[in-house]
């Protein structure tokens, strides 16, 4: 018996480290560039994020002032400045690449032709010569820093301003917001008219729809883009509300059809022998009780509007100021690809009010995803 | 801001100009055939026979103009030359059917098709199964979840910084160079070695897809009736055997339905080549091919709508398949 015991603790254990695995899996990228977009340029090159809460460090040289910033002291020429730049510590200096980490801060190098340099801990230096000092280059001090971890909102600041994503954050909104509820009124409508009313070529309309759910995008592009020309609407918002809405009809009315479907069938009768109009039986009953449909298809249509790229793309203009987020990412993913500190900022900005309304909604979102595939099966 | 209250218009004249269709629409129709009166029954009758048409009329004319329409329309531009005028016969599909191009997306879709419907299942199952089995199951299953809000440009973004390279000696800033680096190999370039780096372009679909996976198949295995499970149990089945032989083949249908809804997304699959490599080194998928031919430099849509065309013929099948299902099941 308690062998038995053994195996199943051993198990529970087994069962929760493979979750724990998972989820690090899932989540361990995304926390990777959440934590990089608080870092600076400087950081996010030294150390990988995952180094971000300890002190970094990094070695470079820093070249000495000029044989014109010598001044002359008693029968020493000096030249002094500083190595460190606000916010570093040094940790070790030298002379040379070979040995770049001779000497600790404080000590004093003896040079050729007795010079003579000291780094002290706060950066200063002091390159002292008994002769004047000739031109021809300054010499390189090598020093090693460290730089404590810090936590910056600048690229937020920068990328919302200066990379134009706040006026991008605005424009996806206006997208999003018509092209989510008008779908939501057309396809109540229709779903109701499928699933509890009786007329000829019923079956065969919910046929289509159904195979509708899956036409590529891809087909629509051009043709719908030509059409919107010809009849004077063109590029522009109201080109992209319409092709959203009807992208998104297909999946609203055989979500809402499905779940109506499912309603007490009393009810509908009981109101229609009473001698309410089809439209009250919509309005008072069939609305309210599918609000759960509703709210499923909602946050479907508002993922998928705010997220999608090629839609915007083609039906909306090209210049900066009207591309919406996931535009001015992938423009930023081109012409600033290395630059992390503005990619993971901007990416955050993008995704965030969709990983807000996901975390928020979730609920509705999973009962919509069930409605929609597992009684397909 | 000024858009803002245009889209608020947009919202309103929208939302109102339906409620006016549908309302007005009804309205009309009970004047015209009144149900009371002399002939209330011939009447209700007649409106009956409208009323459905006047609910699912907006439908039917967004679905006819913004999906069927683009159907037959992409079918005759296929059949057309680059600007759309002159009628070309086959000729697109003939140079499809030589172009290396071509042949190189059609064979990486099927490759994104072999592998990321499985991994992605599989994954789920395994999710869907590992948490429903410990106490904060509800917590993992929102993480494993969560990709599926991130759009596919934002998760491109996320996992190009994993694949991230710096030059050997340098310090690796993405996270998958500085483990392989760890282990004592060089930094390589993910995105660009050929073959193997459609896999790291898989990767990223997969993490999004998985969470769909897992919800619901999680939802299936629940719905697995108990008795089974006591049965198998008392009869002295590994925990093993009890998830392959007892639990999995009862959610079979389940699974087809996964493994189809993420075969659709995969046949459409744009926006991670798009941005990652945007069909570089041996990446090009035919969604991306056709936007190159429709949208790049000289504009040939005699070739892109031939592409779509067979991004349609692909998901053709399945289409039966699902139209199959949904009447079998409304019949039933």
């Amino acid at each position: 018996m308690s062998q038995i015991a053994g195996t199943r603790a051993r198990l529970v254990w087994a069962v929760n480290l493979a979750a724990l695995l998972l989820v690090l899996l899932w989540t361990v990228p995304t926390f990777g560039l959440l934590v990089s977009s608080f870092r600076d340029r400087d950081q996010i090159a030294a150390s990988g994020w995952w180094k971000a809460a300890f002190p970094s460090t990094a070695s470079a040289f820093v070249r000495a002032g000029g044989a014109d910033t010598a001044v002359q002291e008693g029968d020493l020429w000096v030249i002094s400045g500083t190595v460190l730049e606000k916010g570093q510590r040094l940790d070790a200096w030298g002379v040379t690449s070979r040995e770049p980490e001779a000497y600790r801060p404080g000590e004093t190098a003896a040079l050729k032709d007795g010079q003579s340099l000291t780094v002290a801990a706060d950066g200063s230096y002091r390159l002292s010569s008994p002769t004047a000092f000739t031109g021809g280059r300054a010499m390189r001090i090598f020093v090693t820093t460290t730089v404590p971890p810090r936590v910056t909102t600048e690229n937020y600041a920068r990328v919302i301003g200066a990379e134009g994503l706040g006026q991008a954050f605005l424009n996806t909104l206006t997208v999003t917001i018509p092209a989510t509820v008008i779908p939501i009124l057309i396809a109540a409508f229709a779903a109701y008219a499928l699933a509890w009313m009786e007329f000829p070529g019923r079956a065969l309309l919910i046929a289509a729809v159904v195979g509708l759910l899956v036409v590529p995008l891809q087909l629509a592009l051009i043709p719908l883009l030509k059409l919107h020309n010809d009849i004077g609407i063109g590029k522009g918002y109201m080109g992209i509300w319409l092709a959203h809405t009807g992208f998104g009809l297909p999946l609203a009315i055989y979500l809402l059809r499905n779940y109506m479907v499912g309603l007490p069938r009393e009810i509908i009768e009981s109101a229609r022998v009473d001698g309410a109009t089809e439209f009250q039986i919509f309005r008072r009953i069939i609305l309210p009780l599918s609000f759960p449909a509703l709210a499923s298809f909602a946050i479907f249509q508002f993922l998928w509007v705010w997220n999608d790229l090629l839609v915007a793309t083609v039906f909306l203009g090209n210049r900066h100021d009207q591309l919406v987020m996931t535009g001015v990412l992938r423009e930023l993913m081109g012409s600033r690809g290395g630059d992390w500190e503005i990619l993971a900022a901007s990416a955050f900005v993008s995704i965030s009010v969709p990983l807000l309304v996901f975390f928020a909604m979730q609920k509705y979102l999973v009962r919509g995803l069930l409605a929609g595939s597992v009684k397909g099966g | 801001m000024e858009q803002l209250s245009y889209a608020a218009g947009t919202i309103v004249t929208g939302v109102f100009g339906c409620v006016a269709w549908f309302w007005g629409s009804n309205l009309i129709l009970d004047g015209v055939w009144p149900s009371r009166g002399p002939h209330a029954g011939r009447n209700i009758l007649r409106a009956n026979m409208v009323r459905p048409w006047l609910f699912i009329g907006p439908a039917i004319l967004f679905l006819a103009v913004y999906l069927v329409y683009p159907v037959f329309d992409s079918l005759w531009r296929s059949l057309h030359d680059a600007g759309g005028r002159a009628w070309v016969g086959l000729d697109n599909y003939r140079w499809l059917a030589g172009d290396a191009k071509f042949r190189e997306a059609i064979l990486n879709n099927l490759l994104w098709l072999l592998v990321v419907p499985a991994a992605a299942t599989f994954f789920g199952l395994l999710a869907a199964q590992v948490t429903d089995r410990i106490r904060w199951g509800n917590v993992a299953k929102s993480f494993i979840f969560m990709p599926m809000a991130i759009s596919f440009v934002g998760a491109g973004v996320i996992w190009k910084f994993v694949y991230d390279y710096r030059a050997e000696g340098q310090e690796q800033i993405g996270l998958l160079n500085a483990l392989w680096t760890a282990l004592g190999h060089p930094p390589e370039t993910w995105l660009t070695i050929p073959f193997w780096n459609n896999f790291f372009l898989m990767a990223v679909l997969i993490w999004i897809q998985t969470g769909f996976a897992m919800v619901i198949l999680s939802a299936a295995l629940r719905g697995i009736p108990e008795e089974t499970i006591e049965a198998a149990i008392l009869d002295g089945a590994t925990p093993w055997q009890l998830f392959f032989r007892i639990k999995v083949p009862q959610i079979w249908g389940t699974i087809a339905v996964v493994w189809t809804t993420i075969t659709i997304t995969v046949l459409k699959i744009f926006d991670i080549v798009f941005v990652m490599t945007n069909g570089q080194w041996g990446t090009q998928v035919l969604a991306n091919l056709m936007y190159d031919w429709m949208f790049r430099g000289a504009p040939d849509y005699g070739r892109g709508s031939a592409i779509a065309l067979v991004i349609m013929a692909l998901v053709t099948p399945i289409m039966v398949w699902n139209i199959r299902n949904a009447r079998r099941e409304m019949m039933g």
